[in-house]
């Protein structure tokens, strides 16, 4: 019995989140598991998705990721069933899900109140949906004991919610909302009640079991580092509509807007007028009696347009003689943070904007000589920054 | 004595002077003959007669106005009839106050405050002018019968005051704020996210209701249930206003007894029967409260 179920687990094909070969979005022959097509959501005058479009494709851990108010709840309850869009369509597997209710789609949600029912045990939570099904009662026994497996929570199997810890009652409402198998799983915020520890840690094991079962895994959350660390690709959204959409190292290196740049991580964003264009670097004009700044591009600009470079405060070098880099500008250090594994400074230039330089403290001793109101250097490689044109 | 300890003995005294003092009383009396005379019971107690007056005093209480109860069917059937009518009319009212709870409880916030004004508002005015109004609502020519008459729904008056009918709508009426209150008090505090995890795992709405708000709305059903079953099981006014002759309650027995007959032992002895039959919910209802609390 006991090597059964481990064998129908294992049938799973292991698909790892991270594998850089793991990109069915590029592949224009894979087919998405949900497709969104110009989706409109309306809250009587308040529009809370805008023509909004998106596909998730199979074994996906797909993370929604933006601030509050920007209708990423909205998208994941109209996944849900639980809203239905203004106008536009959800198809998943190329069936429209429009009219079809909760109970109907092979889509379960874990809620960010974990929403377990208190009068039921934690067996009973997780073997309510199966019931619901009419799944033979041995059946559900099994799928039950294989779910606690799962969440390693075998020996509380007869407690009853309010009896159980924060992380624990995290883990059976994951355990509840899989036990259906639903083709593509709901977060909504799951990890937001933990404390930071406890949600490292979770984040790696959520992972762990996505990989396992090679479930599709939609997450809504407004931490970037979680995003980061669990998906495959990121939707970050504004005001109801998709800012970008990429793997989190795209995001992160190669931000679609200042939006974007600035929504994840620190950034240093200085604005300027194109002066030059070579190859795919751009030269930007930004300060009177300064060097031009430069970085790179995918995007072609007109001379003269408005422009912004995003460089990233860890690609930032400080020196205290003028440097052979290409991006070296003069200014004053304005503050020191010093964090422990970094520290970072805050330096003004000529025309008032401060810039931040992070810099990893190899050593023990943080001191580099580097102090208050020093005039220093801040520089970086063309190749560390990109130009934006929104 | 410390000042704290004083302000707890307060409630205490008061218990045992309007409370256990009578009730003590109520149970001597019930022991005692029926006499001609004022009060009209023996034995009395006479401190003056010494030791012996006492031992006498003691040795005149009997059972045998509880026997006397117990061969009568009168007092039996108005128990029985009693506990049907205070066990229908809860029923009754659960079915009602449900439904209004549930609406109190899913209504916008800003509204709520007003609706559940609205249900206490009745406890303005005296519940006997309250029942009072029903007479003039159910009798022949009432209010209800010209409102259908003149509709065309019935060609003769119905005969609905002092029949049991009207009693039940008495009660139902009377006691409905004490069951919509304590079952929307536990929806109120329902985490409506676990109506969606149950659709979400595949019940519909009404399997939803039965397996999620039904069970976790049960303690205020229960509280509520009580907080009827025990007033109506020893009500008075309702029958004897709207119920007609043949309806017999306890509570009616019992004032017959006192004021018609001025038979005092027998109509205490239907006194403390009926408290001991009450203790039962009593005591369900404090322990049904005090789980709560300890799980609350």
């Amino acid at each position: 019995m006991r090597l059964s179920r481990r064998a129908s687990l294992s049938r799973c094909s292991v698909v790892m989140v991270n594998d850089p070969n793991f990109r069915p979005w590029d592949d224009p022959n894979t087919k998405p598991l949900i497709d969104i097509q110009n989706v409109t959501k309306k809250f009587g005058d308040f529009t809370a998705i805008d023509d909004l479009s998106l596909k998730i494709y199979p074994k996906e851990f797909f993370a929604i990721l933006g601030p509050s108010g920007c209708g990423k709840t909205t998208l994941m309850r109209m996944l849900g069933g639980f809203d239905a869009p203004t106008k536009g369509s959800i198809l998943l597997e190329g069936q429209d899900l429009t009219g079809t209710s909760p109970a109907q789609r092979p889509v379960n949600m874990m809620f960010q109140s974990y929403a377990l029912f208190p009068h039921l045990s934690v067996g009973e939570n997780i073997a309510f949906g199966l019931k619901r099904e009419k799944m033979p009662k041995a059946d559900i026994k099994i799928r039950v004991q294989e779910m606690l497996e799962l969440v390693q929570l075998s020996e509380l199997e007869k407690r009853k919610p309010h009896q159980l810890s924060g992380g624990q009652r995290q883990r059976v409402a994951l355990a509840r909302a899989l036990a259906k198998r639903p083709k593509l799983l709901l977060l909504d915020e799951p990890l937001g009640a933990l404390d930071k520890k406890l949600r490292e840690a979770t984040q790696f094991e959520l992972m762990g079991i996505q990989e396992q079962l090679g479930c599709t895994f939609v997450i809504v959350t407004h931490d970037q580092e979680e995003a980061m660390t669990v998906s495959s690709r990121i939707a970050v959204m504004d005001q109801g509509e998709i800012a970008q959409v990429a793997p989190p190292e795209t995001i992160y290196e190669a931000p679609a807007s200042r939006y974007v740049a600035d929504f994840i991580g620190d950034v240093n964003i200085i604005e300027g007028r194109v002066s030059t264009t070579k190859e795919n670097a751009v030269f930007l004009d930004w300060h009177e009696n300064e060097v031009s700044l430069s970085a790179l591009s995918d995007q072609s600009f007109t001379i003269g347009s408005t422009a912004w470079l995003s460089v990233r405060p860890e690609k930032i070098q400080i020196y205290k003689e003028p440097p052979q880099t290409n991006n070296a500008i003069a200014g004053k250090v304005l503050d020191i943070a010093y964090l422990g594994n970094v520290s970072t400074y805050h330096v003004e230039l000529s025309n008032g904007q401060v810039i931040k330089a992070q810099e990893t403290n190899a050593g023990r001793s943080a001191n580099r000589g580097i102090d208050w109101e020093q005039s220093v250097w801040v520089g970086w490689s063309t190749d560390a920054g990109i130009v934006l044109s929104q | 004595m410390k000042p704290s300890r004083l302000i707890i003995a307060i409630p205490y005294l008061w218990l045992a002077l309007l409370f256990l003092a009578p009730f003590f009383i109520v149970i001597k009396m019930s022991l005692s003959d029926l006499a001609v005379s004022i009060p009209p019971y023996t034995p009395q107690l006479d401190l003056s007669g010494g030791w012996e007056a006492i031992t006498a005093y003691w040795a005149a209480l009997d059972l045998e106005n509880y026997t006397w109860l117990a061969d009568d069917p009168l007092y039996i059937n108005s128990f029985k009839s009693s506990l049907i009518i205070a066990s229908v009319s809860t029923l009754i009212t659960l079915a009602v106050a449900y439904p209004i709870a549930y609406a109190l409880a899913c209504s916008p916030q800003r509204w709520r405050a007003l609706l559940v004004m609205l249900v206490i508002l009745p406890f303005w005015t005296s519940f006997l002018i309250r029942v009072y109004a029903w007479i003039g609502i159910l009798k022949t020519e009432g209010l209800l019968n010209q409102l259908l008459l003149s509709v065309g729904m019935i060609s003769d008056p119905l005969t609905i005051l002092n029949t049991n009918t009207a009693v039940y709508i008495g009660i139902v009426y009377s006691y409905l704020p004490f069951m919509v209150l304590p079952i929307y008090a536990t929806l109120e505090k329902m985490d409506w996210s676990l109506i969606e995890a149950a659709e979400d795992l595949g019940s519909s709405r009404l399997s939803a209701f039965w397996l999620v708000t039904f069970p976790l709305s049960l303690p205020g059903v229960i509280a509520g249930c009580f907080l009827v079953f025990i007033p109506a099981m020893g009500e008075f006014v309702i029958p004897d206003l709207l119920g007609g002759s043949d309806t017999l309650m306890i509570g009616k027995t019992l004032w017959v007894e006192f004021f018609s007959n001025r038979d005092w032992p027998v109509a205490s002895a239907v006194a403390v029967v009926l408290l001991v039959l009450l203790i039962v919910p009593i005591v369900l209802f404090q322990r049904q409260q005090q789980k709560l609390s300890e799980a609350g």
